[in-house]
This record gives C-alpha cells, sequence and structure tokens, in this order.
C-alpha cells in the first residue's frame, strides 16, 4: 500500500531540484557475502557520477540494483519518485526510464544493428515499427554509426558495438543511463570512440552513473566521484578535490594504483 | 521380391515417416511448453516438468507404447493403434525435446536476460524475440540428432501392431521366406532417410562451433 501511495505523490518529479535517484540505508546479500553496505545515494536530475572502486567493491552490483537487475535486500531506492520493490509493473515503469550499457555490450546478436534498436520500442511503448526506426536511425546517426544500421553485432569492431548499445539504450528515450564499465572490454584504441559519445551524451544534459576507470573522463564530466570498498561508499567529491586531496587512505591506495597505469 | 512387394514395403515406410512427422510436430509443441515450464521462474511448474521429463527419459519407449495402447482402454478410452501411437510418440518426444531445448534455452548468455530485462521487456517479448532464436540454433544439432532417433523408434510401433516399415517388412519376409533380402532392403530405406539427415546435424552442429566464436 504504502508503495501506491508514494507513487501517486510524487508523479511529476522533472525539475532539476528533484532528485532523479534516492538510495536510502540499502543493503544487498549474496547468501553469507555483504555485497551493498548501508548505501546512502541521492543523484539530482541532470547529474553525472562515476563511481570507482577495485573490483568486487560492489560498484556494478550497485548500479544493477537500481534497474532491478539485482534485488536489495534492505533500505529503499527510489527512481524518478518511484519505489522500486518487487511489483513487476513498477519494475518495467523504471527500466522503462534507466538505460543500461553494460560491459559485454549484449547486443542481440541475431538481429541486426536497426532491429536491436527497434524491438524494444515497439514492445514496450507500443510504438509502430516506422516511428521506431525513426528514432532508432536519429540515435544511430548521433553515436556516428548509421552507416551500420543493417549489418549484425558479430560483424562490427568491439567499439561500433558499444556504440550501438548505446544507441539501443537511448532508443528508450530514458531519462537515467547506466554505464557498468562500458570500456573494460575494448581494445585500447577503440576506448576514446566510446568515451566521445558518453561526453557529448553528458553534455546534453543526461543523468548518468558511470562505473569506469576511466579517470580522464571522470575528470571531464562528473560532477561527483564515488569510490567504494567492500560494498561501503567511502568517498565521494568533486573530481578536483576528488583526485588532487583523496581523504581517505583507500582512495590514495586505489587512485595510485589506477593512475600508475594511465 | 516383386515390385508389388517392394510397393508395400514403400507404404510402410509412408506410415513411418508420416508417424515421425507427427511425432516430431506434436512433440515439438508439447515440448517448447515442457522446455519453458522447465525454465520458468516458478518452482512447481518447474518440479513438474522436471518428473515429467523424468518419467520419460527414465522408461522404455516400448512401456510407453504399451501403457497408451493397452493400459488406456482399461480406463475405457478405446484408441486405434495410429491414435495410440502418435499419443505415444508425442509423449516420449516432448520430454527428450523438452529437455534438449531446456538445456539450449539455458546456454544462451545470461547477458541476453539481463540486456532485455534492462530494456524493459516481458517474459514473452523477451523468450520470443531474444532467447528462443538463439535457443533454436544452439539445439538444432540435438534436435536433428533425436529425430533420428525418433525415426528410427518408429519401428516398435510394430509391437502394438500399427504397420509400419518394419512390420511391413516381416510380412513380406514371412510371404516369400527371403529374411535376408527383405530385411537389407528394409535397413537400406531406414538409411537412406537417416543418414542425410545425420550428415545434415553434423554440418550444422560444425556450423554452429565456427561462428559461436
Amino acid at each position: 500500500m504504502t508503495v501506491t501511495l508514494e507513487v501517486a505523490q510524487s508523479s511529476s518529479p522533472t525539475s532539476a531540484s528533484v532528485p532523479m535517484i534516492v538510495m536510502e540505508h540499502v543493503e544487498k546479500w549474496y547468501g553469507q557475502f555483504k555485497a551493498l553496505s548501508d548505501i546512502d545515494l541521492t543523484v539530482r536530475t541532470g547529474e553525472k557520477i562515476v563511481l570507482c572502486g577495485p573490483s568486487g567493491s560492489g560498484k556494478s552490483t550497485l548500479i544493477r540494483c537500481i534497474n532491478h537487475l539485482e534485488a536489495y535486500n534492505k533500505g529503499r531506492i527510489t527512481v524518478g519518485g518511484k519505489v522500486l520493490g518487487d511489483d513487476p509493473k513498477i519494475i518495467d515503469a523504471i527500466r522503462r526510464e534507466v538505460g543500461m550499457v553494460f560491459q559485454q555490450f549484449n547486443l542481440f546478436p541475431h538481429m541486426t544493428v536497426l532491429q536491436n534498436c527497434t524491438l524494444s520500442p515497439m514492445r514496450t511503448r507500443g510504438l509502430d515499427k516506422k516511428a521506431a526506426e525513426a528514432i532508432a536511425r536519429r540515435l544511430l546517426d548521433r553515436v556516428r554509426i548509421l552507416d551500420q544500421a543493417d549489418k549484425y553485432p558479430a560483424q562490427l569492431s568491439g567499439g561500433q558495438q558499444q556504440r550501438v548499445a548505446i544507441a539501443r539504450a537511448l532508443c528508450m528515450e530514458p531519462k537515467v543511463m547506466l554505464f557498468d564499465e562500458p570500456t573494460s572490454a575494448l581494445d585500447p584504441e577503440m576506448v576514446k570512440e566510446v568515451l566521445d559519445t558518453m561526453i557529448s551524451l553528458a553534455e546534453d544534459g543526461m543523468t548518468m552513473i558511470c562505473v569506469t576507470h576511466e579517470m580522464g573522463f571522470a575528470r571531464q564530466v562528473a560532477d561527483r566521484v564515488i569510490f567504494m570498498a567492500a560494498g561501503e561508499i567511502i568517498e565521494e567529491g568533486h573530481p578536483k578535490d576528488f583526485f588532487t586531496a583523496p581523504r581517505h587512505e583507500r582512495t590514495r591506495a586505489f587512485l595510485g594504483e589506477i593512475l600508475r597505469h594511465h | 521380391m516383386s515390385g508389388q512387394e517392394l510397393l508395400f514395403l514403400l507404404s510402410g515406410l509412408k506410415w513411418t515417416l508420416a508417424l515421425s512427422a507427427v511425432g516430431f510436430v506434436t512433440g515439438a509443441v508439447f515440448g517448447l511448453l515442457i522446455a519453458l515450464l522447465r525454465t520458468s521462474p516458478n518452482a512447481i511448474t518447474a518440479k513438474i516438468a522436471e518428473y515429467y521429463i523424468a518419467v520419460f527419459q527414465g522408461t522404455p519407449l516400448l512401456m510407453q507404447l504399451f501403457v497408451v495402447y493397452f493400459g488406456l482402454p482399461l480406463l475405457g478410452l478405446k484408441l486405434d493403434a495410429w491414435i495410440a501411437v502418435a499419443i505415444g510418440f508425442t509423449l516420449h518426444a516432448s520430454a527428450y525435446l523438452g529437455e534438449i531445448w531446456r538445456g539450449a534455452i539455458q546456454a544462451v548468455p545470461r547477458g541476453q536476460t539481463e540486456a532485455a530485462n534492462a530494456l524493459a521487456l516481458s517474459y514473452w517479448p523477451r523468450m520470443k524475440d531474444i532467447i528462443l532464436p538463439q535457443a533454436l540454433r544452439i539445439s538444432l544439432p540435438a534436435t536433428v540428432g533425436f529425430l533420428v532417433q525418433l525415426i528410427k523408434g518408429t519401428s516398435l510401433a510394430a509391437l502394438v501392431g500399427f504397420i509400419e516399415l518394419s512390420l511391413a517388412g516381416k510380412f513380406i519376409a514371412n510371404q516369400t521366406f527371403r529374411p535376408l533380402i527383405v530385411y537389407s532392403v528394409v535397413g537400406l530405406l531406414y538409411f537412406i532417410i537417416c543418414w542425410p539427415l545425420s550428415l545434415y546435424g553434423t554440418r550444422l552442429e560444425r556450423k554452429f562451433a565456427a561462428t559461436s566464436r
């Protein structure tokens, strides 16, 4: 009952002052292993956040809880004013507004680039083929890959596939984009084309949460950088402060490790 | 062997193919249902499908045919041989195809389901548009392999008096006293049907191995 009430109260949260995502005391367990511990995080509309931390620190788990790819065990997550619970209708409503880009692209290999982009808008947003293709072509053009629209994913390079994956998510016209290590599976020479796409998206005002170790990207676009370790948020700050004067020893150690390789 | 006798064998072959086709097609329909139940997130339906598969994989096909043909009439359900064997083969094929496709559905990378979920696709479009087309491709070699088994397995229908290729062969062999020639011809007919299918299955397997990297 509380769920329905709260949805009704805040059904039009579009102004910039309204938080897009609120996580309150969120906990996530895998059996005995505590993957997320007392996570408090508020993301304002239009804000760009970079999440970093060593592997196994819970950063991927955190963003995967936001679109319910993982269920959380305790606390509360609110996305666009809707409280994320177990109700499949609410979950689907939130997923329609939250795009996600994966490390391994996860394009549908049996469909062309264009079909990858039009499937969900046609199935979940009731668009006809013509309308869905118009949107898809516009967004494929935007990620500069329209000329490959009729190819299959396997015919594209990794960087091209990831740009298609970004376009596919954008075709849902989401309010938030989640990036789960989008450049980690790419050959070095393809990282830039994907980051450039993400930067242009950020410049257009998209609300973004990016799990990434690309610190150049973090410096350039992040409003806040958040450092996680062992399922907890250890430190967060504006990139300028975060990189020049990290407060915690673990953050310093991590940054030392990361920046040495760049 | 006279032309007329060969013709009789060919009419037996016709029924072998008809029974195979019916068993495979109806078995595929129910097999798909079994595979979907078996992989469903609902623990109860998944368990029911698991037991269904276990029963039909764990008992001889011949017993299954006997139960349908001799058992059901005891419950007041009188079936002619054609319907009885068709039901028997449907049950048999649905369990095996259900298990083959269960494996194929689970072999589709988890990232595909996650991407579909992230795009807000619900169960049916996710299955129909994304998982099943990929699972079908993965399962094709095993599915063709099972079809070959099924075609050869139809010879068991002879034991409930259904005149297919092998029973037709028995009639002709008894009539002509030339079992060696007659059964060789019968074997050759099975081979002509099954061998190309087996080759096709192997080719699909190779093709799949080459493109799935």
